[in-house]
């Protein structure tokens, strides 16, 4: 059966691990490699990786950092920020990445959507959508893009469904107004988005104690979590392992990848 | 010398990275006279069984390959579209394949669940000369998955919806449609046991 994924999320500035609160105020945490050689051993299921400055310095995606992280970790990642081209796309690919995730560029050029999944698969297309309830589109639920600082007037709900027409092979839904907050997942949006498309849906923001992620999996057909804050933020009273994480989820009949002792070093047979 | 078969769609560089971390040298090979002297050729997969097959043919790699694999029994991992391009046919773009396992490759149907299936899912492998009877975790992302003909050929099976082939096998020919090279610690095992047969 398939297992429901917790994905930790790194905002990289100059090869350095960040946390953003509302998308303002960054700290410095760790250099990425580091962290994702961190989250790797405490057997998180997947990474994901926004070069934050990329697009804002109009350079393509930071590709040695992403080399470094390859070398190091043996699960799939994805990266986002500054990518604009099937080129830069291609890149990120060959550096290691699993996934390429677009943002605010597919806004502005939804094209690039269909080139990439033509030339390298849906499966490496994650169309990631700041989303914040302003109550003006058909949904309520607008698309912001640049760094969660322009609201678009579309409608999120449409732009999910546009999304996977146009061959995204996977929708990370971020809600502006619980990111940061601790205070759980929007679970009103993200079950708008797993019903409006048929490809797997990452939800993010809000997460902050073990039942947000119980209630998003238990509530929702959501595929994916992401959990930074709780896992690695220096703000955060409480962090959690992903060891308690997946206990907790197992303890509550959520099916997840269960947590391991690597270093007996056998594997389970039957 | 492990081979590993770089074309451009495929992730062979991240099949590299987990080959090396295993303590395994290899060289990546885009031409015919780069896979002499293979001990082992490993064909990585991303993209589609279209593209795949076209770019093993414009490498001009199909016929060097069936004699090495087919006729020399030189050891074979096909890893995600490097599987599926072993069977007959596939459905993804009619796309016609190797065929050196009977059977052909369908869609997961999406009136039953989301496709692609992407994640960690549960896989029982069977025995085999390179491994016990085992259950580990494996990460999948893929659309279509194999119907072989020959229930023998069967390695692996996994639940999406229904079982499906999540592993083949035949002779010296094993292929996972999960990719060891990011299934942590369980896939860099399976790989490990590849490479040290």
């Amino acid at each position: 059966m398939l297992t429901k994924r917790l994905i930790a999320c790194f905002d990289i500035i100059d090869g350095m691990v960040t946390k953003a609160v509302q998308f303002q105020d960054n700290i410095l945490v760790a250099p990425a490699e580091e962290m994702a050689g961190a989250m790797y051993d405490a057997q998180i299921d997947e990474l994901i990786f926004y070069d934050i400055t990329a697009s804002a310095q109009k350079r393509p995606i930071d590709i040695e950092t992403v080399k470094k992280v390859a070398r190091r970790v043996f699960i799939p990642f994805t990266v986002g920020g500054g990518i604009k081209t099937l080129g830069d796309m291609y890149e990120a690919l060959k550096a290691g990445a699993e996934k390429i995730s677009v943002d605010s560029m597919a806004v502005r050029n939804p094209g690039i959507i269909t080139e990439g999944a033509k030339a390298f698969g849906s499966q490496c297309v994650v169309l990631s959508v700041q989303a914040k309830y302003t109550g003006l589109t058909h949904s309520g639920y607008e698309v912001y893009i640049d760094g969660a600082r322009l609201a678009t007037g579309m409608d999120a709900v449409e732009w999910f469904k546009r999304g996977q027409e146009l061959g995204a092979g996977e929708i990370c839904v971020n809600s502006i107004d619980r990111d940061g907050t601790l205070s759980g997942y929007d679970l009103k949006l993200m079950k708008l988005a797993e019903r409006a498309v048929s490809i797997p849906v990452i939800a993010s923001g809000g997460a902050g104690a073990p039942e947000h992620l119980s209630e998003l999996f238990s509530e929702t057909q959501a595929q994916a979590a992401i959990i930074s804050s709780m896992l690695y933020s220096p703000r955060i009273e409480r962090n959690y392992t992903v060891r308690e994480l997946k206990a907790y989820l197992a303890d509550k009949n959520i099916a997840v990848r269960p947590w391991k002792d690597n270093n007996s070093g056998k594997n389970p047979t039957i | 010398m492990i081979k590993i078969i770089d074309y451009k769609a495929g992730n062979a560089p991240s099949v590299l990275n987990a080959v090396n971390r295993l303590g395994y040298c290899a060289e990546l090979a885009r031409r015919e006279e780069e896979l002499h002297g293979a001990s082992h050729i490993i064909l990585p997969g991303v993209g589609s069984a279209g593209a795949t097959m076209r770019s093993l043919r414009d490498m001009a790699l199909i016929e060097a390959l069936e004699h090495l694999v087919l006729n020399e029994k030189t050891l074979f991992l096909g890893i995600c579209v490097g599987l599926q391009i072993l069977l007959e046919y596939s459905e993804e773009e009619n796309t016609r394949c190797l065929g050196w396992i009977k059977g052909r490759v369908v869609r997961f149907d999406e009136s039953k669940v989301r496709v692609p299936q992407m994640g960690w899912n549960e896989v029982c492998l069977s025995e085999s000369p390179i491994n016990p009877t085992m259950r580990d975790y494996f990460y999948f992302v893929n659309s279509y998955y194999a119907l072989p003909e020959d229930m023998c050929d069967i390695w692996g099976v996994a639940d999406y919806g229904e079982e499906f082939a999540a592993a083949v096998r035949k002779d010296n020919i094993f292929a996972a449609q999960f990719h060891v090279e990011k299934s942590g610690e369980a896939g860099l095992n399976l790989l490990g046991r590849f490479l040290s047969c």
